[in-house]
């Protein structure tokens, strides 16, 4: 079954201004759910929603059911802040982030839907001589990767981000980045409507206010989901629920590596340009950037107990703005408009699991934390091949579980910041 | 911000405190007798439930002094604080 | 200067006898003290303030309070600049100065309104659907988009002013100073609890100072300051007015910014913070926040001269300002009815009180009706006309089921509407406690659920909108939060004020007005800042964004610097009309902090500059700074780098620094080592445990080098630890990591190992370390110390004594991280100073010469000896670092089983050699990635990179170490090392450059 959308320009606009909008069709069905799919996928955030296109385009399998709990695009898709990049350290890690970017790349195009993809540089900011040392080995295994990366100097970053405080005697003193160029962002709820909308044209169903409440095993594999809105067959599920993964594994009794945390964000309210490029600043716990409606989008970091509840502390955001004033001193009078949480799955490692399990037709994909917007394409497409070879891509054959026995971890925390 | 009950000091603001992670986790007593998978398991595994959850904290700004939480991790609610050597309370489900 | 022609000459609680001048878009205005920016104006005739975000359209003042969308000023210049301000919260001030936003050239002519003719082809989410081809040009659009979106302007200096924090107890909240808020307070505080009220207006009475109603046979006025005035006299009470709650947080946490001069001006009195963040714990709280009226929504509703009903009777109430001389009412409560008598009273025109009501009953509408003013029931406005203000309205009748309009329409001339769709009770602060709303049909608005936290809602904002259940409600929940608080239940329970209540009619919603025949709800605006127009949440439904986060995200309702306090209810009936939901089953998006948009100085408080991270500084740092040191920055410690002399570069400075070292005496402040005192019966126990190596067998006054690991094997921290006495030991961490090591150790003493009896001490900052190291090292120390004897074979390698050194008590060990002879001197840190001033003194005559961290690492790097964090980053184990001698098959310690897993017994994994570049000019970049071969085609395989890279002055040479695959096995093979512009070929060899067989050590 394929459904045919209707196709977005510039003439469609014009077109469509002329009836007042009246004509246009859905951007996705709201079906009931069938009895049966070959393939279920749970959660319909970005990655899940990516999967199911990539399922049908690629590997021509079309009947999917994408459940989600709650609304599309609603837990940590619409809740990031929006930064794409794939400057990793380790080859593995490299691979798969520039396989989502390059991706990303050809988004907007490919699911004619305007995602907004904005290369406009990411900065990682160096503070002191040991953040240059990782710095440096960083863009070097980056660049070996054939992945862009620059570093920069002090002078080069203040004329990059003119507003930025990189005067020595800042407590933060600005000793140099790292930049790649091709980072930036892309608009987040763009990203999973995009993909919706490109599944359900091929067929897929995205079943919303539908809750996963259980999963049916059948000897070693699995025969179908409970749910809030009754029983549903398949042979084939695939688990993209991040924040809740630890729950879905719990429904068949299989042990994750896993912790949910909450992550806070917030942005500012909206001002005339003064920052275009991404700034990041490890060391500190700071990322910045400025949204195309003239919002700060600021990241804070990861609140340190588990929870479930999309909400973290107040300290925590209070000492990512008197980081981000320290860098920023020009941002003391803006306001802050909006905060916010996600959970991330948080693997021991820093990096995701997408991976077969023990049980024959389930499929994981977690443990990204704070990293899963930026590989939203590239995750869904490795893990369409995962389920429909019954087997993982090249690009995520590292990242299965079974590396936490064997201790071939993909350690992507960066080092410690210790020296003598 | 939490509101957390140091069993020496009472009630505090969270920032004095540090995390532990889940509680009740034993070191295994002959570690080298362990198949990679249990060693893991030690390691790694984690419940991470949605609901109560038994953990450690720390009065790192305090009294440095280790005790346990059942906290529900949905509403933060803490329902229990007790220390180190004694038994989780009976309503956790852990 | 212009005349205040819309000023009335009586009334209001503005200071007719302190007039101030301010400048709004470059011309002058008067007003006066009491006014805000927005009446000021408005007492000018001012009623344009603004432009729309995306169509630019021309916007005036909505309301009268924080809720307001529209009236946004850049306020201030310079450094002290603020941008999106509300004009109806800025407090005029002498001279103040501010201008309109989003609009070039100037408010009245803006360019930007091109967009409003483009504006069909622009409907929500127009940009997901295009800007697509070509693929390269969205850069071009988007620098086009950019530019024409945000507000106003940042600062273009850093903020002069500074910010305060303040942590707080109490037993009752009360959040909101209007009538219930002033009621729950004095219950409260009656019943002797500790009481905060907050109030973000900058006096108290909240919807009363516009109201101009009679409590208990007093004026509201009188009636707000007696409560004001019993409550200042209470010492149990704190009073913040201009003081907005603005996040209620888990367990009862609550944060309140207070704007403690902002309406003094921008640079206010500079010994007094600009505004304070109050950090709250409160045992309850009340909620009394009050409610929002809705606007209508109509054609042409966000004209200038187009406001709230309430907003127009606060103007005239309290500020004394006319908002129009001929008003027409739109309405569909009653509440509209008591501001059309109060705008009648003071003179204004009242045209027509359109109601969306067949009879309006209510005892107001009697009123209004008997002054002769004509009410038109079932009516509407069907479009307003006008531009940059309101001319006159188009009336047409609603038919019975109100979703179509019928008959003729009738033009009325005006220059200002009112209108009131209703009250939305604030019930912000109780969705962030996690309280679940419920939708009142009958109130038509959504009010507070049950609550989840220690809270209660009155008045208003639990949506009790009548004046005299307010008090009443206010008055039982302030004495049941005090109650629940565990406070006086006897309290004496002041008489309920009695007031005659007003028979109000019930409310009539009407969400939509519908458009005329044949046209469209394209001007139909529902979010004014954002210009989202109910056809725009048609569109959102029918492109199948159904859930009402959807609808937000997808046409940005909501989202402006108002957060939707006027529209969201409105969006969202109209959003379930279209989709044949209900309204509860559409329910609302999340509401977040901050309730309005709060200064990120604020948050921080002093946390910023110089206290925005404690600097660390060793008793010696003064003697650092004076000696011309660079330093850097290691963890929180600033430590000294290098000691360059004039004219010497680093480099040369630290090869001096290296020679003088090896060849003579260098000094080193090791004061930032972490050091831990560890006592107990069992410390030999717990040692053997936490490092790799056994130290059961360690004697008395010696020393042993260990290494930690994390229970997954790898490589934590390292150092060397004493045996100062039977149970006392004395363990050295990395300064980076000497707090961390510390916790670790409690950790595995209290959770894992309670029956050990062990106890660990930081003595970090307790104890001052000065390094002596150099083949004179002896000689220096001998004479400044008398009662250790330093006869090598007494005083051997790897042992500590305590004396006196320079007559100062100190330990001295016999350690090196050098390669010399050398001592570790440790003193009290208030001696510190002396000890390096009298060894800097005497070791004159030995040439003694400071050296700081980079010729340490130098001098250690030509030993081979690693830094922890710097040949190592979390994924090394001993084994690869060659330390398998130290890796004790005997015994269990942290992390030993997972040296044994796999992966961590691979053949080739990286190990630690040493690097010689073939070309000894060559210093490798740290960081640098190592290679077998280089190939231009990229993925190129890397073998292992470089950690620690010098010139090494007494070598000649470069030297470097590095981490590659199977180096152990590979000395003597050449490797490469790609640069940015030429590959450096490098030779492996073991990680010893310097006297391997250790010779030195004994000077």
């Amino acid at each position: 079954m394929n459904n045919k959308p209707s196709k977005y320009s510039i003439v469609s606009l014009v077109r469509n201004a002329l009836n007042y909008h009246q004509n246009w069709q859905e951007a996705w069905r709201s079906p009931e759910p069938k009895k049966e799919y070959d393939v279920i996928i749970v959660g319909a955030g970005g990655h899940g929603l990516a999967t199911a296109y990539y399922l049908a385009k690629e590997h021509g399998v079309t009947d999917i059911a994408v459940l989600e709990k709650g609304w599309l695009g609603g837990g940590n898709t619409g809740r990031n802040t929006t930064i794409i990049r794939s400057n990793y350290l380790w080859d593995e890690s490299a691979a798969i982030y520039e396989h989502a970017l390059k991706l990303y790349e050809g988004l907007s195009q490919e699911l004619n839907y305007n995602i907004m993809l904005s290369q406009r540089g990411v900065l990682n900011l160096a503070h002191n001589l040991h953040d240059l040392r990782e710095l440096s080995r960083r863009v070097n295994a980056i660049r070996l990767n054939g992945v862009d990366s620059e570093i920069l100097t002090t002078e080069q970053v203040k004329a990059m981000v003119p507003i930025m405080n990189t005067s020595p005697h800042s407590r933060y003193p600005v000793l140099g980045a790292s930049l790649q160029r091709r980072g930036g962002t892309a608009r987040h709820d763009a990203v999973a409507w995009g993909f919706a909308r490109g599944a359900d044209a091929r067929g897929v169903d995205i079943i919303q206010n539908c809750e996963v409440t259980g999963i049916k095993r059948n000897g070693a594999g699995v025969e179908g989901v409970q749910t809030s809105r009754g029983f549903i067959k398949a042979k084939k599920i695939g688990v993209v629920a991040a924040g809740h993964s630890s729950v879905l594994a719990d429904m068949v009794g299989l042990r994750l590596p896993i912790e949910s945390h909450p992550l806070q964000a917030l942005v500012s309210e909206p001002i005339k340009p003064v920052l275009d490029t991404v700034v990041m600043s490890a060391a500190v716990h700071v990322y910045v950037s400025q949204s195309d409606k003239g919002e700060l989008v600021i990241g804070a970091g990861i609140d340190s107990y588990n929870s479930y509840a999309q909400r973290g502390s107040f300290q925590v955001v209070q000492h990512q703005i008197g980081a981000l004033l320290e860098l920023f001193p020009i941002f003391s009078r803006l306001r802050m408009l909006r905060q916010w949480g996600g959970i991330v799955d948080v693997c021991p490692d820093a990096s995701p699991i997408i991976s077969k399990t023990p049980i024959k037709g389930l499929y994981f994909n977690c443990g990204w934390g704070t990293g899963g917007f930026k590989t939203t394409p590239g995750s869904g497409w490795v893990f369409a091949h995962t389920i429909a070879q019954d087997r993982p891509h090249r690009l995520n054959e590292p990242y299965n579980l079974e590396r936490f026995s064997t201790a071939y971890l993909i350690d992507e925390h960066g080092a410690a910041a210790v020296a003598h | 911000m939490l509101l957390i009950k140091c069993p020496w000091c009472g009630d505090r603001d969270e920032h004095e405190f540090s995390y532990g992670g889940e509680a009740h986790i034993v070191r295994p007593r002959d570690p080298e007798k362990l198949t990679d998978d249990q060693w893991a398991d030690y390691l790694f595994m984690r419940k991470n439930p949605k609901g109560a959850h038994l953990e450690r904290w720390v009065h790192a700004h305090g009294c440095r002094r280790w005790f346990n939480v059942e906290r529900d991790t949905v509403t933060h609610a803490i329902t229990a604080v007790y220390k180190m050597n004694e038994k989780p309370p009976r309503s956790s489900k852990t | 200067m212009s005349q205040q022609t819309y000023r009335l000459a009586v009334g209001g609680h503005i200071d007719r006898t302190r007039p101030l001048s301010f400048d709004f878009n470059g011309k002058r205005y008067g007003g006066y003290v009491g006014d805000t920016l927005a009446s000021a104006l408005l007492a000018n005739g001012v009623h344009l303030v603004g432009r729309s975000y995306k169509y630019h359209r021309p916007r005036g003042v909505l309301s009268a309070g924080s809720e307001e969308p529209n009236a946004l000023v850049q306020h201030g210049t310079g450094g002290a600049t603020d941008p999106n301000f509300r004009a109806t919260q800025v407090e005029l001030y002498d001279e103040l100065v501010a201008a309109s936003q989003n609009c070039w050239p100037s408010v009245s002519f803006d360019l930007g309104a091109v967009n409003s003719l483009f504006s069909r082809v622009l409907p929500a989410g127009f940009y997901y659907k295009t800007f697509m081809w070509p693929k390269a040009f969205w850069k071009y659009y988007e620098y086009v988009i950019r530019r024409a979106a945000g507000l106003g302007r940042a600062p273009d200096a850093p903020d002069p002013a500074y910010y305060d924090n303040m942590h707080v107890h109490c037993e009752v909240l009360v959040v909101g100073g209007g009538v219930t808020g002033l009621a729950a307070a004095l219950s409260a505080a009656r019943a002797d609890a500790r009481v905060i009220l907050a109030d973000e207006q900058c006096e108290f009475g909240g919807g009363l100072l516009g109201a101009g109603e009679q409590i208990d046979g007093m004026s509201t006025d009188e009636w707000v300051a007696q409560a004001v005035a019993e409550l200042a006299s209470m010492k149990q009470v704190t009073l913040l007015p201009r003081s907005t709650v603005i996040g209620y947080f888990d367990h009862n946490f609550l944060t309140i910014a207070e704007r403690i001069q902002d309406h003094l001006g921008p640079m206010g009195t500079p010994d007094k913070a600009r505004q304070r963040l109050w950090k709250v714990r409160a045992k309850q709280v009340v909620l009394a926040t009050g409610a929002h009226e809705r606007p209508m929504v109509f054609k042409n509703n966000d004209r200038p001269g187009i406001m709230l009903a309430s907003a127009a009777q606060t103007y005239v109430n309290r500020f004394a300002v006319k908002p129009g001389n001929n008003v027409v009412f739109f309405t569909n409560n009653d509440s509209a009815y008591g501001a059309a008598l109060t705008l009648a009273e003071a003179g204004i025109k009242v045209a027509a009180v359109l109601d969306v009501r067949a009879q309006p009953t209510g005892r107001l509408a009697t009123k209004v009706r008997d002054r002769g003013i004509e009410i038109l029931g079932r009516h509407a406005i069907a479009a307003a006309m006008g531009k940059k203000r309101v001319s006159a309205v188009e009336v047409m009748m609603l038919n019975e089921s109100a979703d179509r309009l019928i008959g003729t329409a009738r033009k009325i001339a005006c220059d200002l509407v009112c209108m009131s769709a209703g009250w939305s009770p604030a019930v912000h602060l109780f969705s962030q406690s996690r309280g679940k709303l419920k939708y009142d049909a009958n109130r038509s608005c959504f009010v507070p659920g049950d609550s989840v936290q220690a809270e209660r809602s009155a008045g208003a904002a639990n949506g009790t909108f009548s004046l005299a259940a307010c008090i009443v409600e206010g008055h039982e929940a302030g004495l049941a939060a005090a109650t629940d608080a565990g406070y006086n239940k006897n309290a004496s329970v002041p008489k309920a004020p009695v007031r005659q209540e007003i028979e109000e009619a019930p409310v009539d919603p009407l969400w939509l007005v519908p458009a005329k025949a044949g046209e469209h709800t394209n001007k139909h605006f529902v979010d004014f800042q954002n210009d989202v127009t109910a056809a725009d949440v048609v569109l959102a439904a029918r492109e199948g964004y159904r859930s009402v986060e959807h609808l937000k995200r997808y046409t940005t309702m909501g989202m402006g610097t108002d957060q939707g306090k006027t529209s969201n209810v409105n969006a969202l009936a109209i959003f379930g009309q279209v989709l044949g939901s209900d309204i509860p089953d559409v329910g609302t998006t999340t509401f977040r902090p901050p309730y309005t948009p709060v200064t990120f100085g604020v948050l921080v408080g002093r946390d910023v500059g110089e206290l925005a991270d404690p600097v660390r500084r060793t008793p010696m740092h003064q003697w650092h700074e004076s000696k011309g040191a660079k330093f850097e920055d290691v963890g929180q410690w600033r430590r000294p780098w290098y000691y360059p002399l004039p004219g010497e570069s680093m480099q040369d400075a630290v090869n001096r620094e290296c020679l003088a070292t090896r060849k003579a005496i260098g000094i080193l402040d090791a004061s930032t080592l972490g050091k831990i005192d560890i006592r107990g019966p069992h410390a030999a126990e717990f040692l053997d445990r936490i490092y790799t190596n056994g130290w059961k067998k360690l004697a008395i006054g010696r020393c042993r080098y260990g290494v930690m690991c994390g229970e997954d094997g790898m490589v934590f921290d390292d150092g060397v630890t004493a045996r100062l006495g039977e149970n006392h030991y004395w363990m050295t961490t990395t300064t980076g990591n000497a707090a961390r090591v510390l916790a670790w150790l409690e950790e595995w003493l209290q959770t894992e190992w309670p029956e050990l009896k062990v106890y660990c001490n930081s003595m970090t900052e307790h104890w001052a370390t000065a390094s002596v190291a150099g083949p004179l090292a002896r000689k220096l120390v001998a004479k400044l110390t008398s009662d250790i004897d330093f006869d090598p074979d007494n005083f051997p390698f790897m042992s500590c004594r305590e004396g006196a050194v320079a007559g100062i008590p100190a330990r001295v060990f016999r350690i090196s991280f050098t390669g010399e002879l050398s001592f570790e001197i440790n003193v009290r840190s208030s001696c510190g100073r002396a000890l390096w001033n009298t060894l800097m003194t005497v070791g004159e005559q030995y040439g003694i010469t400071p050296f700081g961290t980079e010729a340490m690492h130098v001098l250690r790097a030509e030993k081979g000896f690693i830094i922890a964090g710097q040949e190592t980053d979390g994924t090394v184990t001993p084994i690869d670092l060659g330390l398998e001698p130290m890796v004790s098959k005997r015994k269990d310690f942290i992390g030993k089983r997972s040296l044994s897993r796999p992966d961590t017994q691979r053949e080739d994994r990286k190990q630690l050699v040493g690097l010689l570049p073939v070309d000894a000019r060559e210093v490798l970049p740290e960081g640098s990635q190592i290679v077998e071969k280089v190939d231009d085609k990229p993925p190129v395989p890397m073998i292992g990179h470089v950690t620690s890279s010098y010139y090494s002055a007494y070598l000649e040479r470069s030297i470097a170490l590095a981490l590659i695959k199977r180096g152990r096995s590979r000395h003597g093979e050449t490797v490469q090392v790609p640069l940015e512009d030429k590959v450096v070929p490098a030779k492996i060899s073991a990680p010893q450059f310097y006297d391997p067989e250790g010779v030195r050590i004994n000077g």
